[in-house]
């Protein structure tokens, strides 16, 4: 096999050479109407974790969907799709959001952040990663992502939280396992490491 | 169309006016083909449902004249586009307008109150699961309520005011800009109409498709707070299963201004107990010249159920609700 074809390349392979027709443009047409100008374009210039990167975006593309499939940012998980669990919380100018219910052109302009922007440029973990790693907080794994960045959204707007401060926090991310306690702990050590 | 099989959106167009006169225009030339986008968390699911199909989005919260809290002679004036998180952290509604402020921060999650705005959150539609399935309801133009037959599952139901359709108004700062006595201004292209707060929204027996009176063009732009029910006495209930995300189970709302313990007058509004926020009009007269107290809750609480109409399953809202509004008078 060829090596460099690992499943996730061939994956990005196959959406590159995807066609994506617009149904928009022929619904108006099968109309008999032209469409109001000034639709959004969909090259686009964002800001991802302090790169600008140029990105094919359409209309209605969340920004979940971009990070994952266009931007190879994975850790961003897709749970629900529905703003129901967290899985897929990002930081928007510093603000807890999820990325599955946000369309990537209502944050063209803005700093989008994701758990793949937290490590220091030397490799250092963030304080609330490495936290997490030393209060064992993740069980499975899976919306950990998702917890991180709450944790550092709340911890960037309040440095010093209380327990109950922490819970609020964190209130928009489900963990299926359970393993609140331990990412409350974990956010808590992270605020005294700083 | 491999790329789009990533993401469960259907094709939609997206416009995202700057200003006032391109928003208002673009939302009366499309008229029912556009959807008005606030924060998104009411309109993502229906489109990834493929239970509503606009042709187009108009995205609102660029325009930031929609946006932000300002004082006017008469009181304030919140931009509609606001978020909820701006709602709560706002120094001047945290101090005249509590109210709102409570309400808004016990909407959803923190994530969905940092995007999510005042104008969805009032405007957002019925959360009826059997509506929101895509089933042909009356609701959704069809002849039959799937929520009100012997079997269906209608705990979370309404009430009051059931006609034909039963599902109930789902927005937590609906009952308190109704106890606030708010006015919400609607533009549209051809101007501006001002309506209070309790008359924005409708019951099924008035109009069973739609929750507002709000019509394609128009567009809900801002909402106004009196003074004269600033710095009033205020109390704010939601129960719900989960605490976060959920909706309201019953939710009461209540401003009273008390001078010399005696309740001089009073606006109270429960949520999720009809197709609109539920003014308790008998009880706030009942209140009048009272003292605040647990005498006087216990004595008119039980005024704020009569006339209930509870369905197979949700008879527990009726003592829910009186215990709520007794919670709210004696303070």
């Amino acid at each position: 096999m060829n090596p460099k074809l690992t499943r996730r390349r061939f994956i990005k392979g196959v959406i590159a050479s995807g066609v994506a027709v617009s149904s928009t443009s022929l619904w108006y047409s099968a109309r008999g109407q032209s469409r109001p100008p000034g639709a959004v374009e969909r090259m686009i210039r964002i800001n991802v974790n302090g790169q600008t990167r140029t990105v094919d975006v359409a209309p209605n593309e969340t920004l979940a969907s971009t990070l994952r499939y266009k931007l190879s940012l994975t850790g961003t998980k897709l749970g629900c799709n529905r703003g129901e669990c967290g899985a897929c919380t990002v930081l928007i100018d510093d603000v807890p959001n999820y990325a599955c219910s946000i369309l990537t052109h209502s944050v063209k302009d803005q700093r989008i952040e994701t758990v793949e922007g937290l490590e220091s440029p030397n490799g250092d973990l963030h304080p609330v990663q490495q936290a997490f790693i030393e209060e064992l907080s993740p069980q499975c794994g899976y919306c950990t992502p998702g917890q991180i960045m709450s944790a550092v959204g709340l911890l960037r707007a309040n440095p010093n939280p209380t327990r109950d401060d922490v819970r609020h926090g964190l209130s928009g991310n489900i963990c299926r396992c359970g393993a609140y306690e331990s990412y409350i702990r974990g956010v808590l050590r992270a605020a005294e490491i700083g | 169309m491999v790329a789009t099989t990533h993401d469960v959106m259907p094709d939609i167009e997206l416009y995202q006016p700057t200003d006032e006169a391109n928003a208002l225009s673009l939302a009366s030339t499309l008229g029912e083909d556009g959807w008005l986008l606030a924060g998104g968390q009411d309109t993502y699911g229906w489109l990834k449902d493929r239970n509503k199909s606009p042709a187009a989005m108009i995205e609102l919260t660029k325009i930031d004249a929609w946006k932000g809290v300002r004082e006017t002679a008469n009181g304030i004036e919140i931009g509609a586009l606001t978020t909820l998180t701006e709602i709560i952290n706002d120094p001047l509604i945290k101090s005249r307008y509590g109210l709102l402020s409570m309400a808004a921060s016990r909407v959803a999650s923190p994530q969905i109150r940092n995007v999510g705005t005042l104008a969805g959150n009032l405007a957002q539609d019925a959360r009826c699961w059997y509506y929101r399935r895509g089933l042909d309801c009356y609701r959704a133009g069809g002849n039959l309520c799937y929520a009100d037959a012997p079997e269906s599952l209608n705990r979370e139901h309404a009430l009051f005011g059931q006609s034909r359709c039963v599902a109930v108004s789902p927005s937590d700062t609906a009952p308190a800009l109704v106890a606030l006595d708010a006015t919400l201004v609607i533009s549209s292209e051809r101007g501006q109409r001002r309506v209070a707060a309790e008359d924005f929204f409708v019951g099924p027996a008035v109009d069973i498709e739609h929750m507002t009176i709000l019509r394609p063009g128009e567009i809900l732009t801002s909402v106004l707070l009196p003074n004269s029910w600033a710095n009033a006495e205020f109390y704010f209930e939601k129960v719900a299963d989960r605490n976060v995300w959920d909706f309201a189970l019953v939710s009461v709302a209540a401003a009273m201004k008390v001078s010399d313990g005696t309740i001089q007058d009073a606006r109270l509004a429960c949520g999720a107990v009809e197709a609109k926020p539920r003014r308790l009009t008998a009880v706030e007269s009942a209140l009048r010249g009272k003292p605040r107290n647990e005498a006087t809750a216990n004595q008119v609480a039980s005024i704020a159920t009569q006339g209930a109409r509870p369905l197979n399953y949700n008879h527990f809202k009726v003592p829910l609700m009186e215990n709520l509004v007794k919670r709210a008078i004696r303070g």
